[in-house]
């Protein structure tokens, strides 16, 4: 059984990735205990455009708040020889991670506006991350700002970074775009190696006590997976860049999904914060039974064969599918 | 040999570079203006840096300067080379040590900051008062002058006390040489090894302690010998000074500056010689220069070594010519017949049989006070005369004694050849650290001398700072401060409608202004004065909106930058553009290691200020007639205008002396009169939405949010914009009465905390709650007018109010109001309720701190009085001492009241048995049983008023003591886990009714920072730059174990009720209590506007634990104990996430910060548990107790 798979370029074991998640890679233990459940690769968790920001700001505000103000209580802090801000240790973080496994190890960048962050990069490279996984996310909520201009701001972000790295630039999406297709196949000529779909983000909700919104991130369920399959699916065989799938992955049967729709990896995370990363084995022995029973020897054979291109009934990937569905519905009486 | 650097930087960073090299131990312990030189050395221990012998010297803070002075001993005993840094109080703890270390010989230096001694008042400021008080030990006393001989001298010292054996006391003037900034020549290691002979340590390490070869020290002499065994050290005295010069001449051979033990400098022939030491003789040398070269013969003698006292060449340095001698004392000897460097030279004289004509002493400088060439040429013309006067002062108006020299203010020395440049600021706009970096960028960059001195605030909230610049060619020796600016920044518009900062600008000057007004319109904006001024002097006037380009540059209020570009682009002390890259240089070399975000906003600043500054062209009429604003309103009492109004305006240095009260006893409230107004934005109340809970006004650091609830009538003369709303308190409610919360606008801080805590929203816009944030200005007036009729409208009788609730006890009127604290001080609000419950009735002694300073730092006080006139009596004493202070108070109010109480019985008779018995079996545990008492008081004075029997005139005077008096001890964690926990433990234990007050923000907070036991481990405070690693002291367990003192432990941002609970609790147990309230701190690294979200999560974390511990509950058979935490619902990483005091420390080491924040989970989580052990035992009644005797007779 061959579970083989690229992704980027990269050569991966199987198609099993494990996805930005914080908690997930934090800590260089716990990136060996990824590796040694049988994870592919490992795409650590994301450093926050906010974070190059805002960070030194931080550190600067705080180290100067009050001081130079009464003549007992010049200073408050001791001022020390350097500081190791987030940008500093999440590359430090790289280097460790590499030398700690050998799973390819793909860098997270996550930001929204073009600017000095992307530069950020070209260190991530240097780090000795195999990738980069670029995390574009915001919620233009601006009335007089078009489509358009947002596709804009992608495109200039993607380019500003694959202009500044060697290594290959994965994009990670939000799947709210007037036309997907179009969105992605900008972003593959701009040079995306690969397209990551979908992102999870943080949605707002309302506290009913304190009377406050609270924004928080769920964690996915697999009814999430219908999503990145329709996207994979229509999306496969028409553009260049490699395609990750994830949201919704926690099975077995999920992985292959989104594999036979047309991915060449799947990503991971909800699953393992609730089942632990050993999960990885029970889908992956998953998929290796289900190969085996339906006489798959490869990855390769399934991947994309049920895709928008290849499968019996393309439409059932657009909208009419949709109107069946509704269609469908029968009330309860 | 290492070539020496230019490097620009102060006293105390020039004296730490040399002590901590040359040293293998060091004891520290914070005290103004000292503790830089140990925050030094922790620092470079905290970075591996070596001392000359390649190891890292060992640094520890101690408990005290008594405890640093006793372990000093002790390192020294043992043979190592050791260092201590003091000044003023602190130095004084060291005495009884300094006897012992120079009684057995033992060579080592402290540097000491020489500051004033608290007497009428304390002062943080220079003067030789706490050195002299130590001239008496045996100590050799080597003085420096300057920022550049603080460093040599550093140096010159140890090797003297090596090789003399004699320790030594290196002192230097505290702020005017340890805080200002100048270009200095660094001491290399090579310097320093070459001066340090290593044959000296090897026989101090031979005379060590050692159980290989044992001896023994500090026996205990008798009469037969001790005598002699004094005077066999006279041989070391005699050959020290000969040592000292020996060491400053091998000094000149490798570093190539000479000194003397007493250095002549002026004309060869002078007639008129000053004699003094200090920073001061810079500015006389400066002074001979100009009155020599307009053919004056004058010159100075600069005292070295002060201490063993070198007749000879004392002698040696009076020019031949000499008519008249004015001997300079820096500290005032009250009673003696002359100041002490006074007498020491009479003495000299007398012995030498050397005749001068006039010999005169006189006093100057005292607390940092002005010393200028005005004041030096008057000492100068006082020698001229044929009888001059005589232990005179000079520098202010003894209009009592009259004792003080007239002088010309007028007078200057100042040359053409240097640029002298004032900047007004604000603490928090960054300015002051922004003209340090323009002196390292002139100083270090160029070939010029630069200097700058910074003036600060009394204030810790909305204070002002006043740089001043020199640069020249020249070394700068003006030791004083500027008064013939030729530029003047104002980096704040408000000051304009209070401050004359033109006064001192000369004329042709030029004058900088940050103002949101254009070229065009802001002249229209300025005041007459300033108008016709700028007009007069032909001032060249430029512009700039700071805060715009700031704010677009991504720098929000930080407008340091901006301005600093401003003044180089218009100073002209170095070319435009050589100035600008040198700017850009620095910055990058500032800000590098705090990412380059914080680069790359600067430069943008940078880029963006010259567009933006423009020049105005000037009118040529004055328009305005906009005068300076009053310091205080006309209406305030004749002292608070004539005195304390004087300071406010900035014109204390003229007040004379019969203004100042003899025993330094001051007025209370007189905050209220400051109206600082520097709040840009202020609360404002929706009476709509609130829901009256009271808890604006309870975090109110400041006292300027506040409710009240009253009859519907008083609205009656209400202004317009008066708001009010029914109480929908039940208790008021029935009667009509209305409810108003009204803010003090002009004296509110605007730090925002009310609206953070207040719980009520508005119902149709979420965002919005029943106080809002808005600007202050456009509501300035008419909430002046709301304020002062909200003060008008009647206080509710106390009798009447649930103070165990607390919309109803913050009814109650604050008797602490306007401190001049951080603005958003987590201390003030405990101190502020404590005010409201007893006020009327309490005493308070206040350990130095924080709390010393917003309570009792000039011009005025917080501290205030109800309209019956009753308030908080307050003091301060010491640092260390006030525990065993305010138990003086209840020893003193109880004996009187107990007088008080058989006057009352003798007095019988004449007073009425029914009075009598009243009076004294009184129940006053309540506001009612205060209230009646007080009124039987008056029945009793009014009784006793025509007896004319001494215990009638006694009682007249003690019958207020019949009413109970709340005995309050104040103090931060610094006195109380620290130097002052011996008192505080004995108080405790004394069983008498004290209530103490621990405001504990976990640090030194007054001093800046420092780490006491109460930090907490892993937070990073100064002597703790690697984080603190050992856990916090639990103070209030230690308590506990007595039994009999109640205890409690509050969080008033995480449950007020709790807070307020326990200090009704406390107060009301008759015994000690001990309440540890957390106090969030600017010097936690927080924001100060959700600093209550601070306390919260250290309470839900486990870090900080809520309980009470009431001995009354003893006797009911119940635990004591109560644990009011809840169990933790974060973990303590989650809470110190939230404060830059941990977080930074992740940042800096983050190997450490796991390592020690996991410790601290364990310690909140072990601690914890144990509460929750001891609170939840059954408290049965104590089974029998086997006597004594039984045990010995069985045991036998």
């Amino acid at each position: 059984m061959d579970l083989r798979t690229t992704y980027m370029g990269l050569n991966l074991k199987t198609p099993l990735v494990v996805s930005a998640c914080q908690p997930l890679s934090d800590d260089i233990g716990k990136i060996r205990k990824i590796e040694d459940a049988g994870a592919a690769a490992v795409v650590l968790y994301s450093l926050f455009e906010e974070q190059l920001r805002l960070e030194s700001q931080e550190l600067d505000h705080h180290l100067a708040a009050g001081t130079e103000s009464y003549a007992e209580s010049l200073s408050y802090f001791p001022d020390a020889e350097s500081y190791s801000l987030g940008p500093d240790e999440y590359l430090e973080h790289i280097r460790k991670a590499k030398d700690a496994v050998k799973i390819p190890v793909i860098a997270s960048l996550n930001g929204s506006t073009p600017g000095g962050w992307t530069d950020f990069a070209k260190q991530i490279e240097k780090a000795g991350a195999d990738a980069l996984e670029l995390n574009i996310y915001n919620i233009p909520s601006d009335i007089n700002l078009t489509g358009a201009v947002v596709e804009q701001t992608y495109l200039d972000i993607v380019k500003a970074v694959k202009g500044a790295v060697k290594i290959p630039v994965a994009v990670k999406l939000s799947p709210f775009f007037s036309n997907m297709a179009n969105i992605a196949k900008q972003i593959d000529d701009a040079g995306a190696n690969a397209l990551v779909l979908f992102n999870r983000f943080y949605q707002p909700d309302i506290n009913l006590d304190e009377l406050e919104v609270q924004p928080s991130v769920l964690l996915s369920t697999p009814q999430a997976l219908r999503l990145p399959l329709r996207w994979l699916a229509i999306l496969h065989g028409k553009i260049r860049a490699d395609l990750a799938g994830t949201s919704g992955v926690h099975t077995a049967q999920d992985a292959l999904k989104l594999l036979l729709a047309g991915a060449d990896c799947t990503m991971m995370a909800s699953a393992l914060l609730v089942r632990g990363v050993d999960h990885l084995r029970t889908v992956e022995q998953g998929m290796r039974e289900w190969m085996e029973t339906h006489w798959y020897e490869s990855v390769e054979q399934l991947q994309g064969s049920m895709s928008q291109m290849k499968c019996p009934n393309p439409s059932a990937f657009e909208r009419a599918q949709y109107m069946r569905a509704i269609t469908s519905f029968k009330p309860a009486v | 040999m290492t070539k020496r650097e230019f490097v620009t930087m102060d006293g105390n960073e020039a004296v730490g570079h040399v002590a901590y090299r040359t040293n293998e131990v060091i004891v520290i312990y914070p005290i103004t203006p000292s503790s830089p030189m140990g925050e030094w050395s922790d620092e470079y221990a905290s970075r591996n840096i070596k001392n000359i012998w390649g190891t890292v010297p060992s640094v520890t803070e101690m408990q005290s300067e008594g405890g640093a002075a006793g372990a000093l001993h002790g390192s020294l005993q043992t043979g190592s080379l050791t260092t201590t840094f003091t000044a003023s109080q602190g130095l004084l703890l060291m005495i009884p040590n300094m006897y012992k270390i120079a009684g057995e010989l033992t060579p080592a230096v402290f540097h000491v900051t020489a500051r004033s001694l608290a007497m009428q008042g304390l002062s943080i400021f220079g003067d030789h008062g706490d050195v002299m008080a130590t001239r008496q030990t045996g100590f050799a006393m080597l003085c420096s002058n300057s920022v550049q001989e603080a460093m040599d001298f550093a140096l010159i010292s140890q090797a003297a006390t090596l090789e003399s054996r004699i320790p030594f006391m290196h002192f230097f003037d505290g702020f005017r040489t340890s805080h200002e900034v100048v270009k200095v020549e660094m001491l290399t290691e090579d310097d320093l090894r070459a001066m340090v002979d290593d044959s000296l340590i090897v026989a101090h390490r031979a005379r060590a302690l050692s159980p290989d070869r044992p001896v023994l020290r500090g026996t205990a002499q008798n009469p037969d010998v001790y005598f002699q065994g004094r005077e066999t050290v006279n041989p070391f005295y005699a050959a020290c000074p000969a040592i000292v010069q020996k060491a400053m001449d091998k000094f000149a051979k490798i570093v190539g500056r000479q000194y003397h033990l007493f250095d002549y400098y002026g004309a060869p022939d002078a007639e008129r010689v000053i004699v003094l030491m200090g920073s001061g003789c810079e500015a006389v040398e400066e002074t001979v220069d100009y009155l020599n070269a307009k053919g004056a013969k004058v010159g100075v003698i600069k005292v070295r070594l002060y201490r063993p006292w070198d007749v000879a060449s004392f002698l040696k340095a009076i020019p031949a010519t000499t008519k008249a001698l004015a001997i300079l004392d820096r500290t005032k000897e009250p009673g003696a017949g002359g100041d002490p460097l006074y007498l020491d030279c009479i003495q000299a004289l007398f012995e030498a049989g050397r005749q001068i004509g006039k010999v005169v002493g006189g006093r100057y400088g005292l607390s940092s006070k002005e010393f200028t060439p005005g004041m030096i040429k008057a000492i100068y013309d006082n020698l001229a005369a044929a009888k001059p006067k005589n232990h005179f002062t000079i520098g202010i108006n003894d209009d009592v004694s009259h004792s003080s020299l007239e002088f010309d203010a007028e007078f200057s020395t100042e040359s053409d050849k240097v640029v002298r440049a004032l900047f007004y600021g604000l603490g928090a706009d960054g300015t002051v650290g922004a003209n340090k970096n323009s002196i390292k960028i002139i100083g270090e960059e160029t070939d010029n001398f630069a200097q700058g001195y910074f003036v600060y605030d009394s204030k810790k909230s909305g204070s002002m700072t006043v740089s001043h610049l020199r640069f020249g060619p020249q070394a700068i020796r003006s030791t004083y401060l500027i008064s013939k600016a030729n530029f003047v920044a104002c980096h704040q518009p408000i000051f304009l409608e209070r401050y004359d900062m033109l006064k001192d600008l000369t004329s042709g000057g030029t004058f900088l202004l940050n103002t949101p007004f254009g070229a065009a319109e802001v002249w229209s904006h300025l005041p007459r004065p300033m108008q016709q001024q700028i007009i007069d002097k032909k001032l060249k006037f430029y512009v700039i909106d700071a805060v715009k380009v700031a704010r677009e540059s991504g720098m929000g209020g930080r407008i340091n930058t901006v301005m600093q570009v401003c003044f180089f682009a218009i100073s002209g002390v170095l070319p435009k553009d050589e100035a600008i890259n040198a700017i850009k240089y620095s910055i990058k070399k500032t800000y590098g290691k705090k990412g380059d975000e914080i680069v790359q906003m600067n430069l943008k600043a940078v880029d963006n200020t010259l567009a933006n500054m423009y020049p105005v062209t000037v009118p040529s009429k004055v328009d305005s007639t906009m005068e300076f604003l009053p310091p205080v309103p006309v209406v305030a009492p004749e002292f608070v205008r004539n005195v304390l109004g004087e300071i406010i305006a900035g014109r204390g240095d003229l007040l004379p002396v019969s203004k100042m009260p003899c025993d330094g006893t001051f007025p209370t409230a007189t905050a209220r009169w400051e109206k600082r107004n520097i709040a840009l934005d202020i609360p404002v109340w929706d009476p709509a939405v609130c829901i009256q809970c009271g808890k604006c006004a309870m975090v109110c650091p400041h006292a300027t949010i506040r409710a009240k609830v009253y009859e519907p009538v008083a609205l009656t003369t209400a202004p317009t914009t008066f708001k009010s709303t029914d109480s929908r308190d039940r208790d008021f409610k029935a009667t009509g009465f209305k409810f108003t919360i009204q803010v003090a606008a002009e004296d509110c801080t605007g730090c925002g905390l009310c609206v953070e805590v207040c719980p009520a929203k508005n119902k149709t816009e979420v965002k919005l709650k029943a106080i809002n944030m808005a600007p202050q200005a456009p509501l300035r007036d008419a909430e002046r007018t709301n304020w002062d009729f909200f003060l008008n409208l009647p206080e509710l009788d106390r009798r009447k109010i649930k103070v165990g609730s607390i919309p109803q006890q913050q009814l109650m009127e604050p008797l602490f109001e306007f401190s001049g604290a951080c603005a958003g001080c987590g201390e003030t609000p405990y101190i502020k309720l404590v005010t409201q419950l007893f006020g009327d009735r309490m005493l308070v002694a206040n350990a130095t701190g924080c709390s010393s300073i917003y309570g009792g730092n000039l011009p005025t006080t917080p501290y205030t009085k109800n309209r019956d006139g009753r308030g908080p009596a307050w003091a301060n004493s010491l640092f260390e001492d006030n525990a065993e202070f305010g138990l003086g108070y209840r020893l003193s109010v109880d004996k009187q009241t107990e007088f008080s109480r058989e006057l009352v019985q003798r007095l019988a008779p004449q007073i009425g048995d029914d009075l009598v018995t009243a009076i004294l079996n009184a129940d006053q545990k309540d506001e009612a049983g205060i209230y009646d008492q007080r009124e039987r008081v008056v029945a009793l004075k009014e009784k006793i008023k025509g007896l004319n029997t001494p215990d009638a005139h006694q009682l007249q005077t003690l019958a207020d003591m019949l009413v109970k008096k709340s005995v309050w001890i104040f103090g931060g964690d610094g006195w109380a886990y620290d130097i002052g926990y011996g008192g505080l433990d004995h108080v405790l234990a004394s069983g008498r009714n004290v209530n103490v007050l621990v405001l504990d923000t976990e640090v030194y907070s007054n001093t800046g920072g420092q780490m006491s036991k109460s930090t907490p481990r892993g937070a990073v405070a100064k002597f703790a730059a690697g984080g603190k690693p050992a856990g916090k002291k639990d103070l209030g367990l230690i308590a506990m174990t007595y039994g009999n003192i109640y205890v409690g432990s509050v969080a008033m941002g995480a449950r007020d009720e709790h807070t307020l609970r326990t200090f009704l609790e406390a107060e009301s147990y008759d015994g000690p209590s001990l309440i540890i309230a957390y106090s969030h701190c600017i010097a936690h690294g927080i924001n100060m506007t959700t600093a209550m979200q601070d306390q919260k999560a250290i309470v839900n974390s486990g870090q900080w634990l809520l309980y009470r511990f009431d001995p009354r509950r003893t006797a009911a058979q119940q635990n004591p104990l109560q644990l009011d935490s809840r169990k933790p619902t974060q973990s303590v990483e989650s809470f110190m996430m939230m404060e830059n005091r941990f977080k930074m420390l992740t940042k800096s080491k983050p190997e450490q910060a796991k390592l020690l924040f996991k410790m601290a989970q364990e310690d909140a989580d072990a601690r914890f548990r144990f509460y929750e052990y001891m609170a939840s035992r059954k408290f049965a009644p104590e089974a029998p107790a086997v006597s004594a005797t039984s045990t010995t007779t069985t045991a036998a």
